[in-house]
């Protein structure tokens, strides 16, 4: 199997004309959904399909962005212990992110060491390697946070530790839906998340909202024909959880890596960036697991780095009415001229999957035309 | 939510699997496999660690689904696909994946 | 406008990675400090900011260019630092049009203790590399810093050519064709794969290279026909487009499916959620055609063993000027413009 079969086009054209048809059916126009997963902004962003969705259909990213929603104090955390002289080792994506005085690519700059990694297994094996103590920067979301639980479980070296920023996101979309002036009428829940948590763990949300979820895949025929499933629901008034992606969910979910991860962690409350509190948001180490949690084992001087008010231009920043879906980049003062990739802001101008920055790197919804049929030969 | 990658288990002991992703092979862990993994399986990696075995025919399911919902909503059906096209591009893929498609 | 001035109190990584941040810098800093007043006639110069500088000499341009390198680490799977210094300096001669190539320079800094067994291997690359591309190291210099002082080695080369026409990157008209010499991303990914130890079993391998003969082969297929040329080095072929589509006055759409890249290229960019066209080539140059010529270049091209798989993947268009639109088959969007150290993203 190659997810080519997922990208052909001419099933992709045929499922896009599915989707004009349901939503000029549904009457109203436009029609809100919401998705919560970085990926899946991704994936829309990178296949151009922001371009060929209905004009009556509004496609919102959600915070499904981890490294958006990780808070300041949890990256100055990061930051602090860096420059403490702790050497950190992190994924790529948190690298650049500013916290409330400065992102762990600038305590880098400064001289401290950061390692990036692409699995937690890498910076278990960089443990291995010193005798210097390697701070695990966890973040991600419960897909993620699986991986960390395995290698704590397996049994790491005694100069390894986690700091865990881990989110889950389930309570989430219960904030969302409860938001005032929320427009959303439908979910598409992660794929990759829902492999791990099972497709029944929306049927509460399900019945306690009446917004159908639609649980999708990340390939451009997932995503559209799971927003023809969506619409469907929609017009017709129904209110279900669908799985679309049973190649890799199944209604229980990876059982096993379920129990790692409860084994290891527990939800707790915690403030996720731009939308204040999230109750059983955050994932931190159980008790039993003290002995590598880095909170225990260093004392973290955040204090160090906040030397007065957060600036101006933090205070005009909105990037949790973006996250949830109420504002658009647009809507932002300082998008695109004083928060731009380079000197960002806000944090989803920082991450590969935050809202501002996909708008800014790819155009957001640009007017660029229909897609053509091969021109070249 | 971030970068779940299938690929093709080329080999494997109990603690990790060397997967073909695209042409390109890696070393994985099976510490949260939800199934044993075989050669020949298919299955999502995540962070360097195997987090689903994915049955082949369920993306044979997949794409039947992808298809009845066109039909539901253009009235005509799309235009013959002919799944055992479909399964042979599966088989022909397991089979041996030499040099890739580049594309 | 800003509301805060957008400069940087220290230079960082990005600002040597060939995006947006390097050239903010080079403008606001470099050019400020050498700025002529008044332009000098028949001198192509810093204010061009093109792959060389040419200055006229009777009916004729002498190129000239200079590049450092500081690659690290200095040896990857198809290559060393000596043969990305010696072919990145042919390389942006013939960019310029000057493929007969009149002398190099090479100065070296090295870091005490750095391996004289090391040395010697990466010297016996550049005269390979020479031979290659016909030229000639003519002079040079050699400094040695202190252990910690500087990272292993580091290698600056000059080079100088004539040519009776010059290519610049900016001459595109609407209905140019887009041609790419071959497949993209070769070289970054390589490297990015042994920098971060992506633990693979198929090795990439960077595509460096001389390709003055290359383009040697289009340019004399239709003399003139190549309105614009840059290679895709830092940044890849999405900076280059850029640059091409914003000094150029005109939009740019590419057509994905066309692009040629290799499997493994390809599967290491999905794995890792880098695209392909951001990534650094070192042996590739995309160049802006007229349409009339445009097959038969690309006929020159394939002919050559270094541009077995050149293709038109794109045309320039009078709309969405300064833009550069991809076709993705699934609907558009605009190409990223590359900003910063590509790092492998997760999550």
């Amino acid at each position: 199997m190659t997810p080519l079969e997922f990208r052909d086009p001419t099933r992709a054209r045929e499922l896009r004309q599915a989707l004009d048809r349901v939503v000029s059916e549904i009457g109203r126009s436009p029609v809100a959904v919401m998705h919560v997963c970085g990926s899946h902004e991704q994936a829309i962003a990178r296949f151009g399909l922001r371009a060929a969705f209905p004009k009556g259909l509004d496609v919102i990213m959600g915070p499904g962005c981890p490294v958006c929603v990780t808070d300041q104090p949890e990256i100055d955390e990061g930051v602090a212990l860096a420059r403490q002289g702790v050497r950190i080792a992190t994924y790529g994506d948190m690298l650049r992110v500013p916290g409330t005085a400065g992102s762990l690519a600038d305590a880098q700059a400064a001289g401290a060491r950061i390692d990036v990694v692409y699995s937690v297994a890498q910076a278990v094996d960089l443990a291995h390697e010193t005798d210097e103590e390697v701070v695990f920067f966890a973040t991600g979301f419960e897909t993620t946070a699986v991986a960390t639980a395995a290698v704590i479980a397996a049994g790491v070296p005694v100069n390894f530790s986690v700091l865990s920023a881990h989110k889950y996101i389930p309570p989430v979309m219960e904030i969302v839906a409860e938001m005032p002036g929320t427009r959303v009428e439908g979910f598409l829940a992660a794929g990759h998340a829902a492999t791990i948590t099972g497709s029944r763990i929306f049927e509460p949300f399900v019945a306690r909202h009446h917004l159908p979820v639609v649980v999708a895949g990340f390939e451009p025929l997932d995503i559209l024909a799971a927003l023809v499933k969506l619409t469907e629901m929609i017009r017709d008034g129904v209110a279900e959880v669908v799985n679309l992606f049973p190649r890799c969910v199944t209604p229980d979910g990876n059982r096993h890596a379920q129990e790692l991860l409860w084994r290891v962690f527990q939800p707790i409350g915690g403030r996720w960036r731009g939308i204040a509190h999230v109750p059983n948001g955050n994932l931190r180490l159980r008790d039993e697991w003290a002995h590598v949690d880095a909170r225990q084992r260093f004392r973290i001087d955040v204090a160090a780095l906040w030397n007065g008010a957060p600036s101006t231009l933090v205070r005009q920043c909105i990037c949790g009415n973006i996250m949830s879906g109420i504002a658009s980049p647009h809507d932002c003062a300082l998008f695109g001229n004083a928060c731009v990739p380079d000197a960002p802001v806000g944090a989803c101008m920082v991450s590969s999957e935050g809202t501002c920055r996909i708008w800014h790197e790819y155009g957001g919804i640009p007017e660029l035309g229909e897609p053509t049929c091969r021109f070249c030969q | 939510m971030c970068l779940g990658v299938p690929g093709l288990v080329v080999e494997c002991d109990e603690l990790s699997a060397l997967v073909d992703f695209w042409g390109v092979r890696r070393r994985v862990r099976l510490d949260l496999a939800d199934e044993p993994v075989a050669p020949g399986d298919y299955v999502l990696n995540h962070v360097g660690f195997v987090i689903r075995r994915i049955p082949a025919a369920d993306v044979q399911t997949t794409l039947a689904m992808y298809e009845e919902l066109v039909k539901a909503n253009t009235g005509s059906g799309p235009v013959d696909l002919m799944a055992a096209d479909v399964l042979g591009e599966i088989e022909a893929g397991r089979a041996g994946r030499a040099g890739g498609t580049g594309q | 406008m800003p509301l805060l001035p957008v400069t940087d109190e220290r230079i960082m990584l990005k600002h040597g990675a060939g995006g947006r941040a390097m050239h903010r810098l080079i403008h606001d800093a470099v050019l400020g400090a050498f700025r002529e007043d008044v332009e000098t006639p028949g001198v192509i110069g810093l204010t061009a900011l093109d792959d060389g500088a040419a200055i006229r000499i009777g009916d004729r341009w002498l190129v000239l260019t200079t590049d450092s390198h500081v690659i690290q680490p200095p040896f990857f799977p198809g290559g060393d630092i000596g043969r990305l210094a010696i072919c990145g300096t042919v390389n942006d001669l013939a960019m310029m049009g000057a493929t007969e190539i009149l002398g190099l320079t090479c100065s070296v800094i090295i870091e005490e203790g750095f391996p004289r067994r090391d040395f010697d291997r990466i010297l016996a690359s550049m005269r390979a590399a020479c031979l290659e591309a016909g030229a000639t190291v003519v002079a040079g210099d050699t400094k040695v810093m202190g252990k910690g002082e500087i990272d292993g080695i580091v290698i600056n080369t000059s080079g100088i050519g004539m040519t009776s026409h010059v290519i610049t990157d900016r001459g595109l008209s609407a209905g140019d064709r887009i041609i790419v010499t071959g497949t993209l991303g070769d070289h970054g990914m390589a490297v990015m794969a042994m920098r971060h130890g992506l633990a693979l079993d198929v090795t990439l391998v960077s595509d460096v290279a001389p390709i003055n003969g290359l383009i040697r082969a289009a340019i004399d297929a239709e003399p003139g026909a190549i309105t614009a040329m840059k290679d895709a080095t830092r940044g890849g072929v999405a900076g280059v487009l850029h640059e091409m589509a914003t000094k150029g006055h005109v939009g740019i759409v590419i057509d994905e499916a066309a692009l040629p890249v290799r499997s493994e290229t390809r599967g290491i960019s999905e794995l890792v959620g880098i695209d392909p066209l951001l990534v650094a080539n070192e042996g590739k140059a995309v160049m802006a055609v007229r349409p009339d010529a445009a097959a038969r270049v690309l006929t020159a091209l394939r002919a050559h063993p270094l541009g077995a798989d050149a293709a038109i993947v794109g045309i320039c268009t009078a709309d969405h000027l300064g833009m550069v639109v991809l076709d993705t088959g699934f609907g558009r969007r605009l190409v990223t413009e590359p900003d910063g150290e590509l790092l492998p993203r997760i999550c």
